[in-house]
């Protein structure tokens, strides 16, 4: 059998394309979902073949899945950063047995009975089927980050493009209000296309909700790490991601307010080379430090072993 | 017609029509006195514009926000403040024309006012950005209302925005940040901070300056996550679905009163702000002065805590008893 045949496609690094807030969420979520996704990894793979392969969209080689997911969806051979999920990520960084989750039955309402060409409860309900892991866009809880104890928001692409509506609020503000409530570092991990439109203004909201929390958290000396990874844009970059004592990125990662496609046609401009990824604003002065995946638990433990020296 | 929304139309034709008699009375129409004409083709205004404005659509109301004739926030300024200084620059890189603010006095109080300023002819709209503004815009905000923190004075802030703007310079020097920063700060500023939404109140450039005590909204302005073609754009694949996305969105004035999202609706005359701008700012005046009355009555602890809970509260869910996944 042709190699072909076993081979996944990804979405690659052109990657979903973010919008002004919010974001093209029927698009982008769709664009992870038709294709076997690798988000979603070990549930899916119990019921298919061994041996799967995945071609990596940046260096075009062929991959075993089995390595990739030991290599945290990292290409071994290029480095090229594939989606990860919310769940593979936070085993990946805390102390075995060490997280405990929050707010987990927390579920999103269609209070506005949103209906467009398919209606806002429909939609939850078909990304409440496709992932047994995920109820919305974030997981939180409190968890050990090497020997600290950290309060953890790691978002999740998978579910409506990360999209920030009552429940990623609520569960952020509630973890925020608790890690200075407890005296404990914060670390979000985000990854969104924005605002939630279907939930209209309250997801509008929720980017004041959450940097009000963030607000006290900062009077309280508390540090907050804010993690930008593959695409961070609008409102929940222009909400909690950006206000991090620290804000670090993945490789590659895009990041931005506006879509580069709104950008184009609002000022009918060529963007420079390279705009709005992780390198591209570090260069500009607004990320601490790019950070690899595999690196992130060590350099997370660090940072926070200096961060609460002084405690 | 220039400036004038196809639903208004009738009213301006019959207003044409009155003022074409009015100077040559003897065009009179036949088997009807002058005066009497008059007074029909008056009632005739009155009652069409009865029919048209008192159950306006979202999308109409959207319209009017964007009316060109809408006083923009300079002209609240002019008309329902006065001794305005204007203060200028972020200190950083510019002075972001698309968001006004200085020292001014509403009725005998002494404030900070804030707004985001729209054009009214193609070249005031290059200056001002079409009312859409860049990183410094907000800094500038931000450096203004902290001053105004510092010198116990109110802030007052004026959102008329399409958006921030969607710019190569605004990407590069953060806008993104900009906005958050100020999502932070003003939630600790102790002074009175009272918002108006007085057209467009849109997305996230609007929020960037409307972390308030209390949130007001003219009631033919609208405030959405998203502009309804944007909405139309991604959910029905088609800008011109913008109508049907408004009323979705649910970001009528009304709409949001209903939701709990905004603190009070300011009245405009029958016909909108425009028909009637003095009244309007007189409306806008009364109303931002009874506001920073009743909040200056408060501790700032008070302010601080109101403030804090009315926006902790945003947001609907549903809890259910789920197993947590350990790890
Ligand atoms: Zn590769």
């Amino acid at each position: 059998m042709a190699t072909s045949q076993f081979t996944k496609k990804i979405p690659g690094t052109d990657g979903p394309e973010p919008a002004l807030t919010p974001p093209d969420l029927d698009a982008a979520a769709t664009a992870f979902l038709k294709k076997p996704k690798l988000g979603s990894g070990k549930t899916r793979k119990r019921d298919m073949p061994e041996g799967l392969w995945t071609k990596c969209p940046k260096c075009s080689e062929l991959v075993f899945d089995k390595e990739l997911d030991e290599n945290l969806k990292v290409c071994p051979k290029c480095q090229h950063h594939f989606p990860i999920g919310a769940r593979e990520r936070i085993n990946a960084l805390v102390e075995t047995c060490s997280f405990e989750e929050i707010d987990a039955g927390m579920l999103s309402v269609d209070i506005l009975k949103f209906t467009g060409v398919a209606s806002y409860a429909s939609k939850l309900e078909t990304y409440r089927k496709k992932s047994t892991q995920l109820k919305d866009a974030v997981i939180t809880g409190i968890g050990k980050i090497g020997p600290h104890r950290a309060a953890l928001g790691v978002m999740d692409f998978a579910f409506l493009g990360g999209s920030m509506g009552s429940v990623v609020g609520e569960k952020l503000t509630r973890l925020i209000e608790k890690a200075t409530e407890a005296g404990l570092p914060l670390v979000i991990i985000s990854t969104s296309g924005g605002a939630r439109m279907y939930e209209g203004m309250f997801s509008l909201m929720q980017m004041a909700k959450t940097c009000a929390a963030l607000a006290y958290h900062a009077r309280a000396k508390l540090p907050y790490i804010s993690v930008l990874t593959h695409p961070t844009t609008a409102g929940v970059m222009a909400s909690y991601a950006s206000v991090g004592d620290l804000i670090i990125a993945e490789p590659k990662a895009m990041i931005g307010f506006a879509g580069p496609r709104v950008i184009k046609d609002t000022t009918q401009a060529e963007l420079p080379p390279g705009f709005q990824t992780a390198e591209f604003l570090t260069d500009r002065g607004l990320i601490d430090a790019i950070v690899p995946r595999l690196e992130m638990k060590e350099k997370l433990t660090d940072y926070i072993s200096y961060m609460m020296a002084g405690k | 017609m220039k400036n004038v929304l196809d639903f208004e139309k009738p009213i301006y034709e019959l207003q044409i029509k009155l003022d074409e008699l009015k100077s040559h009375p003897e065009k009179h129409s036949i088997g009807i006195e002058f005066e009497e004409e008059i007074a029909l083709i008056q009632r005739k205004i009155e009652e069409t514009r009865k029919q048209i404005f008192t159950d306006l659509t979202p999308w109409q109301r959207v319209q009017l926000a964007r009316h060109p004739k809408r006083p923009f926030a300079l002209d609240y300024i002019k008309d329902a403040f006065t001794d305005f200084h204007e203060l200028h620059g972020d200190r950083r890189f510019a002075d972001d024309r698309a968001i006004v603010g200085g020292f001014a006095m509403i009725g005998q109080q002494r404030v900070m006012v804030i707004g985001t300023q729209k054009g009214r002819d193609t070249k005031e709209n290059i200056l001002r950005n079409f009312g859409s503004a860049h990183p410094e815009g907000y800094r500038k905000a931000l450096r203004l209302m902290q001053m105004a923190d510092k010198f116990g004075l109110p802030i007052v802030t004026l959102i008329d925005t399409a958006g921030a703007y969607p710019g190569i310079g605004a990407e590069e020097r953060h806008i993104a940040e900009a906005i958050a920063v100020n999502l932070r700060e003003m939630t600790l500023l102790e002074v009175p901070i009272v918002a108006v939404v007085i057209g467009e109140g849109g997305s996230g450039g609007a929020l960037g300056i409307g972390v308030a005590d209390r949130v007001l909204i003219m009631e033919n302005a609208y405030y959405s996550v998203i502009s309804p073609e944007g909405c139309a754009a991604i959910l029905w694949k088609d800008r011109t679905a913008a109508p049907k996305a408004a009323e979705a969105l649910r970001i009528t004035a009304p709409d949001l009163l209903e939701l709990g999202l905004v603190d009070g609706i300011i009245a405009e005359p029958l016909g909108g702000a425009h028909t009637d701008t003095q009244a309007t700012a007189a409306a806008l005046k009364d109303r931002i002065l009874k506001e920073i009355e009743t909040l200056s009555a408060l501790s700032a602890e008070q302010r601080l805590k109101g403030r804090y809970d009315k926006f902790r509260a945003f947001g609907h869910f549903e809890e259910t008893a789920a197993t947590p996944v350990s790890a």
